[in-house]
């Protein structure tokens, strides 16, 4: 656990362990339903050292006790640009989410970009975002890299500030990413996949250094060998799609070349349903209150509730904005879908425990067990619900806000 | 089987027709007897008076006829009864600040362009209409936007179901169209090139000079001998119209010390002002309740996206409502889409809104501020028919939108398949209603 306090009088008013009592727990484990009065312990390690109800989990002498109607897991945000598009959209100051140099860019890591003391990070940390998959935005066919990190960081001092410093690695499919060249999806794909083939034999080369030592391995090559991780599964393909077209095209690249693939945006994914499902790959959808423009312009508020219905994995993101609202809240986004059809106990699941599947971090976050890190908000309502707010947050068993946002 | 369902629609309006000149003829006797239904047991939020539980409400033709308790409103004979019970009724919402329907407003040939009318521009058949109506709204105040001083003339309407904008338009008593006109300042409208400002002092300047040209155009306008030939200026007599009281400016404004440029307009020349987003109100709350200028605010999910929009609080309905300040919410749409507008409602409550004020800031204080309170704006006997039909609390997230209904004709019903493809997206929603045999694969 790697404390950075942003806060040194917070942490000094909650040295205390804490411990947290709601009158409805959401564990977001077994089948997802809520405990009512229910508690949970942090130990001094920022681990959760119990849950359970109240009468079987005793609060020892000495701990700081918190009440809230509703507690949940610390909300994951799937897919965010926080920390690199901040608060003032001001380029060159503050904007470092895309550049648009060259078309296809993996080697831009998302750790040499991220400023974690940006006011939008404080801005979801207060409404009960505890972790955010952030990094480069849509726009490019390889915009670059992203990174899981908690939201109590103020600055990435080390890799080991981050939950993961290489998550994923962004690629857009659809007219955001085109410009003169690639000009077309046609050229689009055709540019992704020679260098999808260049990364191939690379990767053949590496391989054979590594089992014959008369051939000498290739010199390294950032930007090759970041394709290579891909190739390997040691970084997922994340592909910004919405266009059904675009959807299918990511789907035949994943078919081609074998790499892990994470469907982002989607607006016409169900238009696919079957085919995503047969592929077994995640979904991290639109903002529900995304703008139904462009290649969004078929975007349905009901996308989360098909998805669920389908059985396809999926999470909330609050994506990337240009303009207004800079950043989107995630468990906003849940509550609009849920609005539409989803319910509540999934909504809740794919801004915690599925988000935190879809990363590879379900042994860590996403949940309220034993030894998993004590990351939790506070509510006094419905999570879901607009009118409600946020009273308390707590990352790694630290109090981090208590605003009542 | 759509596009039977579309010509009904089309011709909707004009079977409304009859009801609209009824009163104007002097034969009552010819007259069709005009429909009257009741809307029982719901929980009814007149807006102007307290919730109702298990109210009723009911419309003749375009009017309503009387709210309130089951016990207290009387049936008329015959009237159609619909039984609401569940279901929660609220005014039309009425949005003082969109953008819907494609409007465009002043080019970039100057920055004060009072002659330019948005509804020269209006697609009434855009989509966002569509939408507009699946969210509730059935009045608008269509704005072109905040690149310009003043980018020219806005237009009232009602989300009728039209052909044209006039089927749309809202006819004052003197017989011209209701609008306003839209003004900005702050970085929106300054731009590097001439003859835009480069700067906030220049903005001012720019608009004060305007202003007193026009106090004198108004001058001689007045003094002219109405026998004669007058040479009409569109831009200046769209000012004088502003001076003499006559149209609204709705005045785009963010950061506090525009807001306070804004003020000082309306002092020196004592013009009716709405402020619009007004992202800093909390800090020159004060300021704006003593000027007694309403706000037409905004809430997004987060601050920032914008310098100006940097220090945007939620608390602003909150601390305007505190101190007495008229204030509505508006969509901005697309900046917010307007199926979403009821959500603000929520928004403000969480941030300290009563929830009185916060439902009438998405309704009768829009009225009022286009000065249509007389017609539009709550649920009493005699004002139009525009009302809303929810499934359940205005405040909560899970409650949609079932029916919309402006001036007695139903313009969005969940149920219908169309209506709900704009509500709700999917394949096509991108796309105007459509015609017949068009157009999407779904």
């Amino acid at each position: 656990m790697f404390k950075t306090f942003l806060f040194l009088a917070l942490a000094a008013a909650s040295q205390a362990q804490i411990a947290v009592k709601a009158d409805l727990l959401f564990t977001m484990t077994g089948d997802l339903k809520p405990i009512k009065n229910a508690v949970v312990l942090c130990n001094a390690e920022g681990l959760i050292e119990a849950v359970g109800p109240a009468s079987e989990v005793k609060i020892p002498e000495g701990y700081q006790t918190l009440s809230a109607k509703v507690a949940t897991p610390g909300i994951i945000d799937a897919h965010a640009t926080v920390g690199l598009s901040g608060i003032l959209n001001s380029p060159k100051h503050d904007q470092e989410q895309l550049d648009k140099s060259a078309p296809i860019q993996p080697e831009l890591r998302a750790v040499d970009a991220y400023n974690g003391r940006d006011p939008l990070v404080k801005w979801l940390r207060d409404l009960g975002v505890t972790t955010v998959h952030t990094g480069h935005a849509p726009g490019t066919l390889i915009s670059g890299q992203l990174m899981v990190v908690k939201t109590n960081v103020p600055s990435i001092t080390s890799m080991k500030d981050t939950l993961i410093p290489t998550s994923a690695i962004a690629s857009t499919i659809g007219s955001k990413a085109l410009s003169k060249s690639p000009g077309t999806r046609s050229k689009a794909i055709a540019m992704l996949r020679a260098e999808l083939i260049k990364a191939q034999a690379r990767r053949l080369k590496i391989e054979a250094a590594k089992d014959d030592p008369e051939k000498e391995a290739p010199d390294a090559n950032i930007k090759l060998d970041a394709l290579v991780d891909i190739l390997t599964k040691k970084t997922p393909l994340l592909i910004n799609a919405h266009r059904h077209q675009d959807i299918a095209s990511a789907l035949r690249l994943r078919e081609e070349f074998g790499f892990d693939l994470i469907l982002d945006g989607a607006a016409e994914a169900y238009l696919l349903l079957d085919e995503i499902k047969a592929a077994k790959i995640p979904v991290i959808v639109h903002p529900t209150m995304g703008r139904p423009f462009g290649d969004m312009e078929n975007m349905t508020f009901t996308l989360a509730a098909q998805l669920h219905k389908a059985g396809i994995p999926f999470a909330f993101q609050s994506g990337y904005e240009t303009y207004v609202p800079k950043t989107r809240v995630v468990h906003f986004e849940a509550g609009m879908a849920a609005a539409y059809g989803l319910p509540q106990e999934a909504a809740l699941a794919a801004c915690t425990i599925n988000a935190a599947k879809i990363l590879g971090l379900a042994d860590k976050i996403g949940s309220l067990e034993k030894g998993k890190h004590a990351d939790l908000a506070l509510f006094d309502g419905d999570p879901l619900e607009t009118t409600t707010h946020t009273t308390h947050v707590i990352i790694d068993g630290e109090l981090v806000s208590s605003s009542a946002k | 089987m759509r596009p039977r369902k579309l010509l009904a629609l089309a011709i909707a309006p004009l079977i409304a027709l009859p009801v609209i000149f009824s009163s104007a003829q002097d034969t009552p006797e010819a007259d069709p007897p005009v429909a009257i239904r009741a809307f029982t047991n719901a929980t009814i939020y007149p807006v102007s008076s307290p919730r109702i539980e298990g109210g009723t409400l009911v419309v003749q033709g375009d009017t309503i006829l009387a709210v309130g308790p089951a016990g207290q409103v009387e049936i008329p004979d015959g009237a159609e009864r619909i039984d609401a019970s569940g279901k929660t009724i609220i005014p039309g919402l009425i949005c003082t600040h969109s953008h819907i329907g494609q409007v465009a407003g002043g080019d970039s040939s100057s920055p004060i362009q009072p002659e330019v009318r948005v509804l020269d521009s209006v697609d009434v058949r855009d989509t966002s209409i569509d939408k507009a109506r699946a969210g509730g709204v059935t009045t608008v105040n269509l704005m072109s936007g905040s690149g310009h001083l003043l980018s020219g003339q806005t237009i009232y309407l009602k989300l009728r179901k039209g052909n044209t904008i006039d089927d749309l338009s809202i006819k004052l008593p003197d017989g011209s169209l209701a609008y306003g006109v839209k003004m900005a300042n702050g970085t929106n409208s300054i731009r590097d090139n001439g003859p835009f400002p480069g700067t906030r002092g220049k903005s001012a300047a720019l608009v004060r000079q305007k202003f007193i040209d026009a106090q004198a155009y108004l001058k001689k306008r007045n003094e002219v001998d109405p026998e004669k030939p007058f040479e009409r200026d569109l831009a200046l007599e769209t000012l004088a119209d502003i001076l003499e009281g006559k149209r609204t400016v709705h005045h785009h404004t963010h950061r506090h010390d525009d807001i306070l440029t804004v003020l000082r307009l309306k002092e020196e020349f004592g013009f009716k002002v709405i402020l619009h987003h007004v992202s800093e109100a909390w800090k020159v709350a004060d300021e704006i309740a003593a000027a007694k200028v309403p706000c037409s605010i905004i809430f997004l999910d987060s601050p920032g996206g914008k310098l100006e929009a940097r220090d945007f609080e939620w608390r602003n309905g909150a601390e305007l409502e505190k101190r007495g300040v008229l204030t509505a919410f508006h969509t901005d749409d697309p900046i917010n889409d307007s199926r979403w507008f009821l959500r603000n409602a929520a928004v403000g409550v969480r941030a300290g809104m009563s929830r009185e004020k916060a439902l009438e800031a998405l309704t009768l204080a829009g009225a009022k501020m286009l000065d249509l309170e007389e017609s539009i704006g709550s649920l009493d006997a005699g004002k139009q028919a525009d009302f809303v039909v929810l499934s359940g609390d205005p405040f909560s997230i899970y409650t949609r939108v079932l029916e919309t209904h402006i001036e007695g004709q139903q313009v969005f019903d969940l149920d219908d398949p169309t209506d709900r493809l704009f509500a709700e997206g999917g394949y096509g929603a991108g796309h105007n209603r459509e015609a017949s045999g068009c157009c999407f694969y779904r």
